[in-house]
């Protein structure tokens, strides 16, 4: 009998746990595994949505990784194009995959942008012990000889974070590109062990995944890639101060199924528009090392226009694609 | 003495009425989520995620019930390892080599509570060492680079002659086949597609989850439907539980060395608890020899694996907690729930945020104590959920591991590809090829790959980078020595009386 009672306690439980990934609430698919920025943004706009009313139940998130964010986005282009309840985590690396034609036959046209509240500047980074001063010296260093600088960074070769000092090279006048030393690794946090182990010379990632090492003072960042000084992290440089015109940030935003009605479009524009707004997504920004950037809308699928060109034509310069 | 003040903050977090029924809650949800196949300590924790946030948890409150789940779940996985020879979830999978094979014998009780005190032993010391070295170790992931990995990797192989107890060449052929399995999928060092056919789904290889259920579980389903039941593992019953005190006596070396173990490879970003379970399995079947008797159902072969992953479990949290690195898929959800709420985990953790560290360290030790509980005197209960009649419950086991699989990747390829394992299985096993291995390769596959390219290319391109630091130069040698010696120890062996002679001596 008692048995009985533990057995059906047992089984709602995996009922209810399997209701919980039912699909009835809206849906964030962050196209990558837990840990990383998608994740991160599906996590806490569906967080922020919920807590601020916008939405009447917590928005699922689910983990869709693969073809980094290629799965995702066939899938919602072929399986989910008209589904009014669907949002999808993005950023730079999507339209950066796009422009390189990283997703196989898609384009960047068969979905809708639907707007970024926020970016993580790049940043280069190096151990605290480390003989570069500054991002010249590293330069110097890297035209002096190639194979004495290597970079870890959290994308896969040719991805974002290997494009990042490959730019500033460019910038730099140094042509050789094929010849700088480029490690792929699980993330950001993983990139940055391998640079203070001695392994790799120097990390390239997102502020967000430097700012618990740079407080602990195992890492000195040697130029953020924005216009300005990021607030709150005035003392790391610009790469343009330096002489590096090289401006590399990664918005984190959203893009939904491109058959959806303009109504649904503006829908989840406002909604995002209020995530923007609220006081608990600027101390997510403040907390995770995002500096302010809102394109909502309209506004924010013609500038993804021309990233997308401007990457394309880019990307051909520095030999990632032909 | 500082520790004992953090443990006493930890402890008055942990023990607020409402922070013990989420611990209870969640030791409960994860033995039954590791117990069940194709649910596993990751997939277990992010179903829960929602729940959380539902709820309105606060981070320590949300905290104490993920990983509740998290330990629950690496108790769990040994359940269904015992009883239905399908590992509950991928660390567990050492475990059906001789839990299994005891169960058939009539001593499922000996073995679940034989492995359920090593789980509890593991992850306890786990948790100690955790609260007492923490920050410090975090150092040793600054020690491993792309060589030292490689040759962790090799280290693991090298041991796999020993794996299959009749055939090490069909071992072989299996672990070959995981290899190649792994590379399929997006070159990370390269950026192009391999052996994908232009197939979205695969460019992120072959999740192992997928292999796990299909050539355990559905597997086991086309056995059940050929046999009407006779041969099929499904049935085995559990007659009395008795605690075993001679024989878990016997085996407390052996927990001692494989929680040390297990608790290092959880520190190492990688592979986590598998590692550990395998690396631990490997040791004591090497200290044992050929007459430890391990893969015919002897006490230290549960022991082991189980007191390595719940160990690794522990350990895996060290790099989450202090360089954010996760060591394991589960850590790696849980460094994501942190983040949402507003947690950064990194050096600064333990300074910044104690409440929520020691808090979670008090509230591991409570679960723990919980889990032993739950797993031991009242492993009956989750053993009735297990024990429903095989016709209802394998279609039942396949309907969870179909949804479970499908919550990973929220795609219909997967299970596809699931059942196309349960018919290499299944085929395997007509041919007596053991699938652990095929597991192992795709498993550790990438990683090993991975890392052994990066080491190229950091060198560029020159081998001896590989043998170019002492924690290298000793893995090799440990990989050296765990290849070469069954081979003599076999020849030894052969003269039975010598050996014994030499006992004598010592």
């Amino acid at each position: 009998m008692k048995f009985t009672t533990l057995k059906a306690l047992g089984t709602s439980a995996a009922i209810s746990l399997m209701a919980a990934s039912s699909v009835w609430a809206a849906e964030c698919i962050a196209p990558a595994n837990p840990g990383g920025g998608w994740d991160f943004t599906c996590r806490q706009i569906g967080k922020i949505l919920y807590d601020i009313g916008q939405v009447d139940a917590p928005v699922q998130v689910t983990n869709m990784a693969g073809a980094g964010g290629g799965l995702a986005y066939s899938t919602v282009v072929a399986e989910r194009n008209t589904d009014p309840e669907l949002i999808v985590a993005a950023s730079s690396a999507t339209t950066t995959r796009l422009a390189q034609k990283a997703y196989g036959d898609a384009t960047a046209d068969q979905v809708r942008f639907v707007g970024a509240i926020g970016a993580d500047p790049g940043v280069i980074v190096v151990a605290a012990d480390s003989p570069f001063q500054s991002l010249s010296d590293m330069v110097e260093a890297i035209k002096a000889d190639p194979s004495s600088v290597a970079f870890a960074g959290g994308s896969a070769a040719g991805g974002f974070d290997h494009m990042k000092p490959l730019q500033v090279l460019k910038a730099a006048g140094f042509d050789d590109i094929t010849s700088v030393k480029y490690i792929g690794v699980d993330g950001g946090a993983d990139a940055i062990t391998q640079t203070v182990g001695g392994f790799t010379q120097a990390m390239t990632g997102d502020m967000s995944e430097i700012v618990g090492f740079i407080k602990s003072g195992e890492v000195r960042a040697l130029a953020v890639l924005t216009e300005e000084r990021v607030p709150g992290f005035e003392d790391i440089p610009t790469a343009k101060e330096q002489g590096f015109d090289v401006v590399a940030v990664n918005w984190r935003g959203l893009y939904v199924p491109g058959g959806i009605s303009d109504e649904d479009f503006q829908k989840w524009a406002d909604r995002l528009q209020a995530v923007a707004d609220s006081a608990e997504w600027k101390q997510a920004m403040a907390d995770n090392g995002l500096a302010p950037f809102t394109k909502v809308g309209g506004d924010f699928q013609s500038w993804i226009d021309g990233v997308v060109a401007q990457t394309e034509e880019l990307s051909r310069e520095i030999g990632v694609i032909q | 003495m500082d520790i004992f003040a953090n443990l006493a903050l930890g402890f008055s977090v942990a023990l607020s009425p409402w922070t013990l029924t989420l611990a209870v809650i969640g030791c409960f949800l994860g033995t039954i989520i590791g117990a069940l196949p194709g649910l596993g300590p990751s997939n277990g924790v992010a179903i829960l995620i929602p729940i959380t946030f539902t709820l309105g948890l606060d981070a320590t409150a949300a905290l104490v019930l993920l990983t509740s789940v998290y330990y629950g779940a690496m108790y769990g996985g040994r359940i269904s390892s015992i009883l239905l020879n399908i590992p509950g979830d991928e660390p567990a999978m050492m475990t059906t080599l001789d839990g299994y094979p005891m169960a058939k014998q009539g001593r499922a009780g000996e073995a679940l509570v034989i492995s359920g005190v090593a789980s509890f032993v593991g992850a306890l010391l786990a948790t100690i060492a955790l609260a007492l070295v923490a920050p410090y170790l975090a150092r040793i992931a600054y020690k491993f680079g792309p060589a030292e990995y490689f040759a962790l990797y090799v280290l693991a192989f090298a041991t796999l002659g020993g794996m299959a107890s009749r055939n090490q060449a069909k071992a072989g052929l299996a672990a070959l086949i995981g290899l190649a399995i792994a590379t399929i999928g997006l070159d990370n060092n390269a950026g192009f597609d391999r052996f994908t056919g232009g197939n979205l789904h695969l460019s992120d290889g072959v999740d192992f989850l997928v292999a796990i259920v299909g050539l355990f579980a559905v597997a086991e389903v086309f056995f059940f439907i050929e046999t009407h039941g006779r041969d099929s593992a499904v049935g085995v019953k559990l007659e009395r539980v008795v605690v075993p005190w001679a024989e878990m006596w016997s085996t407390r070396w052996t927990m001692l060395r494989s929680s040390a173990v297990g608790f290092i490879a959880g520190v190492l970003p990688g592979a986590g608890a598998s590692l550990g379970s395998f690396l631990t399995y490997m040791m004591e079947k090497g200290i044992a020899g050929e007459k430890g008797g391990f893969g015919t159902g002897v006490a230290k072969g549960v022991a082991a694996p189980e007191a390595g992953n719940n160990a690794a479990a522990g350990g895996a949290l060290v790099p989450m907690l202090t360089l954010g690195v996760p060591g394991s898929g589960t850590t790696a959800v849980l460094l994501a729930v942190l983040m949402t709420l507003n947690i950064t985990p990194g050096p600064t953790l333990f300074a910044d945020r104690p409440e929520v560290v020691w808090g979670l360290i008090a509230s591991l030790l409570i679960a723990n104590f919980v889990l032993l509980l739950m797993n031991v005197p009242l492993v009956r209960v989750f053993v009735k959920v297990l024990m429903v009649p095989p016709a209802l419950l394998l279609p039942g086991v396949t309907m969870i591991s179909f949804v479970g699989i499908y919550s990973l990747s929220g795609s219909y390829f997967d299970l596809v590809l699931m059942i196309l394992f349960g018919v290499m299985g299944y085929a395997f096993r007509k041919m007596d090829i053991p699938t652990v291995p095929v597991i192992l390769g795709i498993l550790l596959g990438y990683q090993m790959e991975n890392n052994l390219r990066h080491a190229m290319t950091l060198s560029g391109g020159e081998w001896t980078y590989l043998f170019s630091s002492p924690i290298a130069i000793g893995l090799w040698l440990f990989a050296v020595a765990g290849f070469v010696a069954p081979i003599f120890l076999r020849g030894m062996l052969r003269r039975p009386q010598v050996a014994e002679a030499d006992k004598v001596i010592d």
